[in-house]
């Protein structure tokens, strides 16, 4: 028996609900090439950084101005000028337009910015550049101990807003789950234009390096654990938000996709699993998928998509319950 | 089509002109002509045509003598060929000139004119170069502005390729060279006009191809060689000619029309001045000035200096002349008269004995005068000085202009209040920081004005002598009549001081005229600013009527995001107040500049300084100036109170910016200079210093090992000694057993240090409680100075340790020992200082140092003051610097020398064996001076000697006496860049090394020729950019330790002080006790690397981490016992070349702007480095003897 593994991703028709995920293996088009080789069926681009682009810009004007006008033997400076920089995004851009010349899959677009004339300007120029989608990555630590959540909540929304009036294309935002109120925080940020939700991002971790005493980055890869996060946050939105949900942290096996999936995920994201083991990953969990919808008499994602959401689950109130407690108890007496 | 009017300095105009006509450069930097080596070299690697829509092909050389050579072969194979260079660069190539000119081919030189180095080296302009080539059959073209550097550029492009003979096409460095004025381009139609294509079809034709066959360049006898010597007169005879039809032509184009000679002045004259060069246009303005208050007097442009035209000369003076004053920019000790003087004066007393000359009064008397050597001020005042004296009874015949000459009373006195300042010209004045962009504002302001306006604009740039902390002072003229002023400014309208720390150290306002307006860049706003000023600022504002606005720019830069680069905000208040444009169209007009110079590198650089130029006028405020100076504040001092005797009469004038009003007596007259001087310029520029926690801190001796400016050093003494110590100051016990019974300090000279920050970020010790604190914190110098400086006084006045009783081959040992290297003005964080100063440290008081030219020349030996000191004894680092190209021979001669008069001095001691005793003789003779207590042991003998033999008194005594030091062990070092040793002084290096003599070569190889601002050497790595590599070096580093040990006989040492502080100590110490030769070639990082200088030492960590940098060391006297000689000090590579290759700027440029070239070179340099590593590892394992030894002479 043939299943059916198409889905649709804002509005976006795509052949399974397997896509890749923004990571390092899309930085090149070769990688790109590789990844829709390997069945992604969509790629999300990795993320164009404004605030990297700022950053990078100004060092190397620093740089090149650094010890300048000095004295009357290097009064211009140390370094040689070129004609051109390329410190802006365009090589990004032209990766984006490659990308979509070059591959039959929909390539989609990601964007970080920090400010909304960042976002607006570059959203406009990937736009051009042909992306399918854009994806906003907002990426972003409230720190500031002087900043209400309401505020923080604010400058999501106005950026959201912001990118929404300057673009045609469908529209994705990637969300951490640090809101006091997700649920809300996910429908209001529909509301301000999002047709997706990707949830949701992982923020980069800092590690205490004990011989040097000195605060390191430690990128660790995801693992199927750290499903149960968006997987709870999917079915409880799962219709109750106007929007594609895509599920994008501790998606490895065909498992991990199937339940995602059951809780109302529209695609999954894969990124650790394929930096892991490679993109033809993306091949073998396709077959698992298949499998356990032929062993389980399923004929489409569309049919098992939000099948066991908050709202389609026997107990509904399993996805809100704090489990804590349960779970404490469970593995304090376990069943023998 | 309308020919563009472009603003740009001297060598871009000529340079733009020598692109478009070239096919071959060959080039080589030295300034001040590298800017237009530079240039070419962009333009080409862009892809920028010459006229006949091809990239002309650039190429650096080892030398100018290479440089030279290329242009030779060049031109012989067809090519139309030219180069750029100055001073000594034009020496080296006058061999070739003589072939070239010999052989009358076609090509240009192009001079930005230097100084010759003499009793000292210039960076600076007069005619010493191109007078010592007017001999070698070159045709000579003058340009006297940089609308003329362009023009006269393409004269003799265009006059060469008919003519046949070479031409060297010059003007004045820096005045000309770095002068940027508003200019007419000329376009491509009109070069082709010029340029004639038959005759470059001729040249092509006489080029060397199989195809049709010549022989050239011969031997030739005393049949033939004079009569061939002589076949090509016709061609010299016909230069001239063809010179005027081109100026015709030109003119015809442009309508500037010149002549060989160009008289200007009084129909009428009597008095006339001839003269060539920049000087022409202070010139010019003294005779308009004198002709309109009715003078009779004028003046003769050279413009085709060689072949000398008689005939046009004469026809340009004035029948009515009767004295001419000759200025000559250039001396000739000895000679009866300077170059230009003779063919005066030889032109007119052939006219006359040839019956020729027709001036009314016969032939007039001519005087000759030098004037403005290495750049001196050169006024109009002076031009009429000369004038006055042609016109006296009896005048001086030699004479000099802008110098008091109280010796040979050669110079004329001028009237320093007669001017030609006329009220058409807007003239300013800006005092800023190299760092903080005011020079490179002022000159967009200069193309804003020129470009945005009718008006006429020029703007010149004076440095000062120093890398790190200097000053800027920016000269501005702008209006609607034509400057030609060549001098700078004396009565300025507008002042702007960018660095409110100057206030206290320089005479800001002392060129300000009456009722002139002045800015000021103040953290302290319209209120708090006046009480902060000195009194001398204060009396000036009061006293001329100043106009005083003040701007916090650096608050306006922060809140943009530009850090400390206040100069946009400058720029924009400077525009509101002089009033040149409407507000509005000011800013939109800078914002256009800023978008013209910084557009490509990126919309955030743009969008943070148009913030700023937004932000600026609202932070402008007017000061309320009260009626009465009321500060208690003074300038400061140049110098402190108690100095030496020639500190306080010359070197403090210098230090005050005074050095103009020495007198001729006050200066050495072969240029020595004492030593131990910079301890007395206490520039103050730091604006945080390290401040030491006794508590935290480890004794790791790494602070004072790294520092640059020997400006935080380690003092290990008695206790007692604390009894005299200032309150707050602080002690600790030594870690280790090094210095048993000791304590120590570890102390910052907060008037020297430059706030680099290097060893902050060594400081290995952390606070258990805080972790970011260390034993030593950047901190506000303010806060801390009084102390600090108590502290530091005292500090001094510890005796210092007994060198006897230290290991000075360990880190600490070395630190321990007091630096005869300090407050070195190189640049703040210098990757080279350490190193000398530790070799300083080791052995300062037996050491005679040869320098080449480079960095290391001018942080060490520019005047006013040496960094090079002395001893409590008195004895120290003797020093001098020849030139580039010859540094390992120049010291190897020091070695010979020192070694033929300790001979010399055994047996002047041998004759007085009677008197000294045999005994001591012996001793003497038989010394061990291996060892620190070997020397103070000899140093003790030398001691009694001296007494005994004076007291004893004989010729024989004293003939021993002149030669007793030198049986005091002596350290010769040889110092230099990588340009040196890997490029222009490589043949001399090799030989030297090769001389088996004891001599010990430190290479600061900063893979980069630095002082000149940063051109490719052989040094430069594979996948770096750097000026002249700008696409990205494609060949890999030559491995120069490799081509050393190929003698087996030569102790070799590659060292990097951040990656292994042992390791450099110990190399430095085994290289010097060899006695044969030595070469450390020590890495050295620099700003041209693209790095944060504070961080230089995490840099060599991870450029040896990498394997990018192996350490080892190769040591010829293990030959000799079982061991391996070469020990490889470096482990295997933690890293990939790439991450360390991303945080430097160089490697890390051409990864943005040309990823593929970039990762293929990246790939290949580690490919470099792996090869390398797998070599090192074979040679680690191999055993090698010695080399034959060397049979006997």
């Amino acid at each position: 028996m043939s299943v059916s593994l198409k889905t649709t991703y804002l509005g976006l028709e795509l052949d399974s609900p397997l896509m890749a995920s923004s990571s390092p293996l899309g930085r090149t088009i070769e990688g790109l090439h590789r990844l829709a080789e390997a069945g992604a069926s969509a790629v999300v681009l990795p993320s164009l950084f404004e605030e990297q682009i700022e950053h990078d810009t100004y060092q190397m004007h620093e740089a090149l101005e650094y010890g300048a006008e000095t004295y009357a033997e290097h009064a211009g400076g140390f370094l040689p000028e070129f004609e051109a920089y390329n410190t802006g995004p365009e090589r990004y851009i032209d990766l984006v337009a490659k990308a979509r010349e070059e591959l039959s899959i929909p390539v989609i677009a990601s964007l970080n910015g920090i400010t909304t004339g960042g976002w607006v300007e570059h959203a406009r120029r990937l736009e051009q550049a042909g992306a399918s989608a854009l994806e906003l990555n907002v990426y972003f630590i409230a720190a500031d101990a002087d900043q209400t959540g309401a505020e923080v909540e604010q400058r999501y929304l106005d950026l959201v807003a912001a990118v929404r009036e300057t673009i045609e294309i469908p529209l994705a935002v990637k969300v951490g789950p640090y809101f006091s109120s997700t649920a809300n925080m996910a429908r209001r940020l529909t509301e301000a234009g999002a047709d997706g939700l990707v949830l949701f991002n992982r923020f980069y971790q800092p590690d205490i390096d004990l011989t040097e005493l000195e605060v390191v980055p430690n990128v660790v890869l995801s693992t199927s654990a750290e499903l149960r996060l968006p997987l709870r946050w999917i079915a409880i939105l799962k219709g109750r938000v106007d929007a594609s949900l895509a599920a994008t942290t501790g998606v490895h096996t065909s498992e991990d996709v199937l339940k995602l999936l059951l809780a109302g995920a529209d695609v999954t994201m894969m990124a650790s699993a394929l930096l892991r083991h490679g993109p033809e990953w993306i091949g073998t969990v396709a077959d698992g998928v298949r499998q356990w919808m032929v062993e389980h008499e399923y004929v489409s994602v569309e049919q098992l998509k939000g099948s066991m959401s908050q709202a389609s689950a026997p107990d509904p109130a399993a996805f809100e319950r704090a489990n804590y407690m349960e779970s404490l108890i469970t593995y304090a007496a376990p069943e023998v | 089509m309308e020919r563009p009017i472009v603003t740009v300095d001297g060598n871009e105009a000529c340079a733009t002109v020598a692109h478009k006509l070239s096919e071959v450069i060959a080039i080589y930097p030295i300034t001040p002509s590298s800017g237009m080596g530079e240039m070419a070299d962009a333009w080409s690697s862009a892809g920028r045509t010459n006229l006949w829509r091809n990239i002309p092909t650039v190429i650096e050389m080892q030398s100018e003598g290479g440089a030279a050579g290329a242009c030779h072969g060049a031109i012989q194979a067809g090519a139309l060929t030219t180069t750029f260079t100055a001073s000594q660069g034009l020496l080296l190539m006058i061999p070739n000139m003589y072939k070239i000119a010999g052989e009358l081919s076609s090509g240009v030189i192009h001079v930005s004119a230097r100084t010759i180095a003499t009793h000292a080296l210039s960076i600076f302009g007069d005619h010493s170069d191109v007078m010592a080539v007017r001999q070698t059959g070159f045709a000579m073209l003058a340009s006297s502005s940089v609308q003329e550097a362009q023009d006269m550029a393409a004269i003799a492009h265009a006059a060469t390729m008919p003519s046949r003979v070479p031409f060297l096409h010059f003007f004045d460095g820096f005045r000309t060279s770095h002068e940027v004025a508003k200019i007419e381009r000329l376009l491509d139609s009109d070069l082709e006009a010029l340029m004639d294509r038959d005759a470059i079809a001729a040249h092509r034709a006489r080029a060397m191809d199989p195809e049709h066959p010549v022989l050239r360049g011969t031997a030739q006898n005393p049949d033939v060689f004079f009569q061939a010597r002589e076949a090509s007169n016709p061609y010299h005879d016909a230069v001239a000619g063809i010179v005027q039809e081109k100026m015709d032509a030109f003119g015809e184009l442009t309508g500037r029309r010149y002549h060989l000679f160009d008289y200007y002045g009084a129909p009428d004259a009597e008095r006339v001045v001839v003269l060539m060069g920049s000087g022409v246009g202070a010139a010019l303005e003294a005779i308009r000035r004198l002709t309109a208050d009715g003078e009779k007097v004028g003046v003769v442009v050279v413009r085709l200096y060689r072949p000398f035209d008689t005939a046009a000369f004469l026809s340009a003076l004035p029948q009515t002349v009767k004295s001419i004053a000759v200025l000559d920019r250039t001396k000739e000790p000895g000679a009866n008269g300077e170059p230009l003087y003779q063919d005066v004066l030889t032109s007119l007393v052939e006219a006359h004995a040839a019956g020729s000359l027709h001036l009314t009064a016969g032939v007039p008397r001519v005087i000759g005068g030098r004037y403005g050597l290495s750049s001196k001020e050169f006024t109009p005042a002076m031009v009429k000085a000369a004038l006055d004296e042609a016109g006296k009874d009896s005048p001086k015949p030699h004479f000099t202009l802008g110098i008091v000459d109280d010796v040979t009373h050669l110079s004329l006195a001028h009237d320093e209040e007669w001017d030609t300042d006329g009220e058409g010209v807007v003239r300013a004045l800006f005092f800023g920081l190299g760092a903080d962009g005011t020079v490179g504002a002022n000159k967009n302001s200069v193309k804003i004005i020129g470009e945005h306006t009718p008006m006429h604009a020029q703007g010149y740039f004076v440095y000062d002598s120093k890398k790190s902390g200097a000053m800027t002072v920016s000269h501005l003229r702008f209006g609607e009549e034509e400057i030609l002023s060549t001098y700078l400014i004396d009565k300025a309208s507008f002042v702007a001081c960018h660095q409110f720390g100057l206030m206290e150290k320089v005479d800001v306002l002392g060129r300000a005229r009456k009722g002139a307006k002045f800015l000021l860049n103040s953290p302290y706003g319209a209120e708090g600013t006046w009480d902060r000023l000195t009194r001398e600022a204060q009396s000036q504002i009061i006293d001329k009527q100043i106009e005083f606005y003040v701007v916090d720019g650096y608050q306006v830069a922060k809140e943009a995001g530009l850090g400390g680069r206040i100069n946009t905000v400058l720029q924009t208040c400077f525009f509101h107040l002089a009033g040149i444009l409407p507000p509005e169209e000011a800013k939109d007009a800078i914002k256009e500049s800023i978008r013209k110079t910084y557009g490509k590198r990126g919309q955030t650089v743009l969008d943070r300084n148009f913030a700023a130029v937004d932000a600026a006028v609202a932070n402008l405020y007017r000061v309320e100036v009260p009626a009465e100076a009321t500060s208690s504040k003074r300038l400061r001092p140049a110098v402190p109170d108690t100095v030496p005797d020639f500190v306080e009469r010359v070197t403090a004038m210098i230090i005050d910016g005074k050095g103009d009003l020495l007198p001729v007596s006050a200066m050495p007259v072969d240029g020595t200079f004492p030593t131990a001087t910079a301890q007395y310029e206490k520039r103050s520029i730091a604006m945080e210093i390290p401040i030491w926690d006794d508590e935290v801190c480890i004794d790791c001796g790494r602070c004072p090992l790294v520092c640059p400016h020997a400006a935080i050093r380690i003092k290990y003494f008695d206790a007692e000694e604390l009894e005299k110590a200032p309150e707050g100051f602080l002690h600790a016990d030594p870690r280790g057993k090094d210095f048993p019974g000791k304590v120590f300090t570890i102390q910052v000279a907060p008037d020297d240090c430059t706030g680099c920050g290097v060893c902050v970020n060594i400081c290995p010790a952390k606070s258990k409680e805080e972790v970011k604190h260390k034993a030593i914190n950047m901190e506000p110098k303010d806060d801390h100075l009084e102390q600090e400086r108590a502290n530091y006084e005292f500090f001094l006045s510890i005796p210092e340790v007994d060198r006897t009783t230290v290991n000075t081959s360990t880190l600490k040992g070395s630190q321990s020992l007091r630096p005869l290297f300090e407050y070195s003005g190189a640049c703040a964080g210098c990757g080279e200082t350490p190193y000398v100063k530790l070799v300083s440290q080791l052995f300062g008081d037996r050491m005679i140092v040869a320098n080449a030219t480079g960095c290391s020349s001018i942080y060490g030996g520019n005047l006013p003051t040496t960094p090079w000191a002395v001893d409590d004894a008195g004895r120290g680092p003797t020093w001098s610097n020849s030139l580039f190209e010859d540094n390992a021979e120049f010291g190897l001669g020091m070695r010979l020398a020192v070694d033929q008069r300790h001979q010399a001095a055994l047996e002047a001691l041998a004759d007085v064996a009677d008197i000294i005793g045999d005994d001591l003789l012996v001793e003497v003779v038989n010394a061990d001076q291996t060892s620190e207590q070997g020397i103070a042991e000899q140093r003790a003998r030398v001691a009694r000697l001296q007494e005994m033999l004076e007291k004893e008194g004989s010729p024989r005594s004293r003939w021993a006496l002149s030669l007793l030091d030198a049986v005091i062990r002596k350290s010769v070092w040889i110092m230099g860049g990588d340009g040196w040793a890997y490029d222009i002084g490589f043949g001399g290096l090799d030989h030297v090394l090769a001389s088996g003599k004891d001599v010990n070569v430190l290479v600061l190889d900063t893979e980069v020729y630095s002082n000149t601002g940063g051109q490719a050497s052989k040094a430069t790595p594979r996948a770096a950019i750097a000026k002249f590599a700008t696409a990205g070096k494609v060949t890999g580093k030559k491995d120069l330790g490799m081509i050393a040990m190929a003698y087996g006989n030569v102790y070799v040492a590659q060292i990097a002080m951040g990656a292994n502080m042992n390791q450099t100590v110990r190399a430095i110490s085994e290289a010097e006790s060899y006695s044969g030769p030595s070469l450390i070639i020590a890495y050295s990082p620099c700003i041209a690397h693209g790095i944060d200088m504070a961080e230089q030492m995490d840099h060599q960590k991870e450029a040896a981490a990498s394997g990018y940098w192996p350490m080892y060391r190769f040591d010829p006297r293990l030959a000799a016992s079982e061991e391996h000689p070469f020990v490889l000090d470096s482990r295997p590579p933690s890293m990939p070349f790439a991450d360390f290759a991303k945080k430097e700027a160089r490697f890390a440029m051409l990864q943005r702007t040309n990823p593929e070239t970039a990762g293929k070179l990246i790939e290949a340099a580690q490919e470099d480095i792996t090869e390398r590593r797998r070599l090192y590892e074979q040679l680690a394992g191999v055993e090698r003897g010695l080399p034959g030894e060397e049979v006997g002479r």
